[in-house]
């Protein structure tokens, strides 16, 4: 019997699994030294297993272990990425470039340093969520010290084109760091033949558990330095001051071998799942997938469905723990920013559903979502006062609406 | 968000769906909200013109769980009470029979709306002048 709900929303967290949770029960109990303790057993044993989970990880992206800095999750490592660029290489210049669509953490980021007198462009995005790399060359300039633009949108799925954006950054002396939060553990992502100067990634979106990330650094051609957030003991590097979180990180470097053991047939499993879910779901009339068909994350799908309302439809889903495009209640309308980028209406950003797959989705649950979303978007317009005037042809734009 | 069980029940089972023929002259319809704004609810009304009573009610809203129950629920009210008494129905009066959290007075300040736009239209279309629309919700 499928048991209710399903979860699909797994770009928001993904839930452990087993056999990091397997790895990490040791680090939790008997192995619970200071990995900073250089002068006895205990201590040696947890860095013994930090250095193995930084080898692990090193694996997966393709980068020198030592290149790895941790800290407590993505939006700090975005936090130290750009702050510690920005103080970092003050004396080069005050601009940075990101886009529209990056995840808050990005964004709260530039306008923090906009506050202490950077610079920050915000590209905007085509239809797909997509920059224009003519667009991010204009926009370089020699104050241009970073370029940050997200690998795969948490929205949309949307994966930009990373190693011709690095090209243009290194072209004009800017460093390129990318949001690799959705995008590491769930396709090839390899520092080096990307150009990635500093990307930030999260333990708990591949599998892993909550609380601990990274930031890689890269340490030659060139070499990056950051001004560190934090002080304290000098602990990575200088970079992250704070104890390490060794179950946390041993359970990210397991979370990232098996990302890499088993990304090709997850990356397979899923994106077929998903194209199923998708073609099933746009057999509904006026929906319409949101993002970018071919350049995208496998394991995302967002699909807009007209004249449905976003929070009557989210209730009408109860059975499916899935993300609606907007975060909305009738006090304040906020249609997601993320789908405004794309050109998306406020009410067709309002009514969409965003449905994130996992290693751990089955086939039974996405037939299940299937059918349960279809019944509730059919439902809902059969009470749309709004479907009933585009079944009759009226032009709803034409209406003068008495807005409240 | 957590909804009273009345709101899950109206908008499980929404009473009074649909469409009533506007171009007769005893039918009153009301449309209020827009779709940017994520609300729009229509309700309509018929009415016994000897007896001034509403013999029928019908509604369409797109909008969240609260907008559909209110608007629902609004139905429901308005069968077998005269236009007078239909528009001395205050939005109050559904927020508490739905306990609608504070952020979804809006809801029923539409549906209070809809009601008194569908006695409009009927009104007009029946020769009354039409009533003061503007008024202070709570």
């Amino acid at each position: 019997m499928l048991k209710l709900p399903i979860y699909l929303d797994n770009n928001a967290t993904t839930p452990l699994d087993p056999r990091v949770l397997e790895a990490m029960m040791p680090y939790l109990t008997e192995v619970f030294g200071n990995a900073a303790s250089r002068n006895h057993p205990f201590g040696w044993a947890a860095e013994e297993g930090v250095d193995y989970a930084r080898d692990q990880i090193a694996g997966l992206i393709n980068c020198d272990p030592k290149e790895i800095i941790f800290t407590s999750g993505a939006t700090e490592s975005d936090n130290l990425a750009i702050k510690g660029v920005f103080e970092m290489y003050a004396q080069k210049g005050n601009h940075v470039i990101t886009t529209t669509t990056e995840h808050k953490a990005v964004l709260d980021t530039c306008k923090h340093i906009e506050k202490l007198g950077g610079k920050v462009t915000y590209l905007p995005v085509d239809s797909e969520g997509l920059i224009s790399l003519d667009e991010l060359e204009a926009a370089m300039t020699p104050e241009t010290i970073l370029v940050a633009i997200m690998y795969g949108n948490n929205e949309t799925g949307t994966i930009q084109p990373i190693r011709e954006i690095a090209t243009i950054a290194h072209k004009h002396g800017a460093l390129f760091m990318t949001d690799g939060t959705q995008a590491v553990g769930k396709i090839p992502v390899d520092v080096i033949a990307d150009g990635i100067d500093l990307m930030a990634f999260t333990a708990h979106k591949m599998y892993g558990p909550k609380g601990v990330g990274a930031l890689y650094v890269r340490r030659k051609n060139p070499r990056v330095k950051v001004t560190a957030q934090m002080d304290g003991g000098g602990h990575e590097r200088g970079m992250r001051s704070g104890t390490l979180n060794v179950p946390g990180i041993v359970g990210l470097g397991k979370a990232c071998e098996l990302a890499k053991l088993e990304m090709a047939a997850d990356t397979a499993r899923l994106s077929a799942m998903r194209d199923r879910l998708e073609k099933e779901l746009l057999t509904l009339e006026e929906s319409y997938v949101n993002g970018s068909r071919e350049r995208r994350l496998p394991h995302v799908a967002n699909i807009s469905f007209k004249y449905v309302e976003g929070e009557g439809l989210m209730m009408g889903v109860k059975d499916l723990a899935v993300s609606s495009g907007s975060a909305c209640t009738s006090a304040s309308l906020e249609p997601s920013y993320v789908l405004k980028a794309l050109g998306l209406s406020d009410d067709l950003a309002h009514s969409s559903l965003r449905f994130g797959l996992s290693r751990f989705t089955t086939d039974e649950q996405i037939d299940y979502a299937i059918n349960h979303v279809k019944e509730a978007v059919t439902k809902l317009r059969e009470m749309s006062p709004l479907w009933e005037m585009f079944k009759e042809g009226i032009d709803l734009d034409k209406i003068e609406w008495a807005e409240h | 968000m957590a909804y009273s069980d009345k709101v899950i029940d109206h908008y499980s089972n929404p009473r009074n769906v649909g469409t009533l023929d506007k171009s007769k002259k005893n039918v009153g319809t009301g449309l209020v909200g827009a779709p940017e704004c994520g609300d729009v609810m229509r309700l309509q009304i018929e009415v016994d013109e000897t007896t001034n009573t509403i013999t029928d009610a019908k509604f369409k809203t797109f909008g969240c769980g609260s907008a559909i129950a209110s608007s629902s629920l609004a139905t429901e009210w308005l069968k077998g009470k005269t236009v007078d008494e239909a528009l001395a129905i205050d939005n109050m009066e559904i927020v508490e029979e739905l306990a609608l959290p504070p952020v979804k007075i809006h809801c029923s300040v539409l549906a209070e709306d809809a009601i008194k736009s569908a006695i409009n239209d009927y009104r007009a279309k029946n020769g009354m002048p039409e009533l003061e629309m503007a008024k202070s919700h709570h």
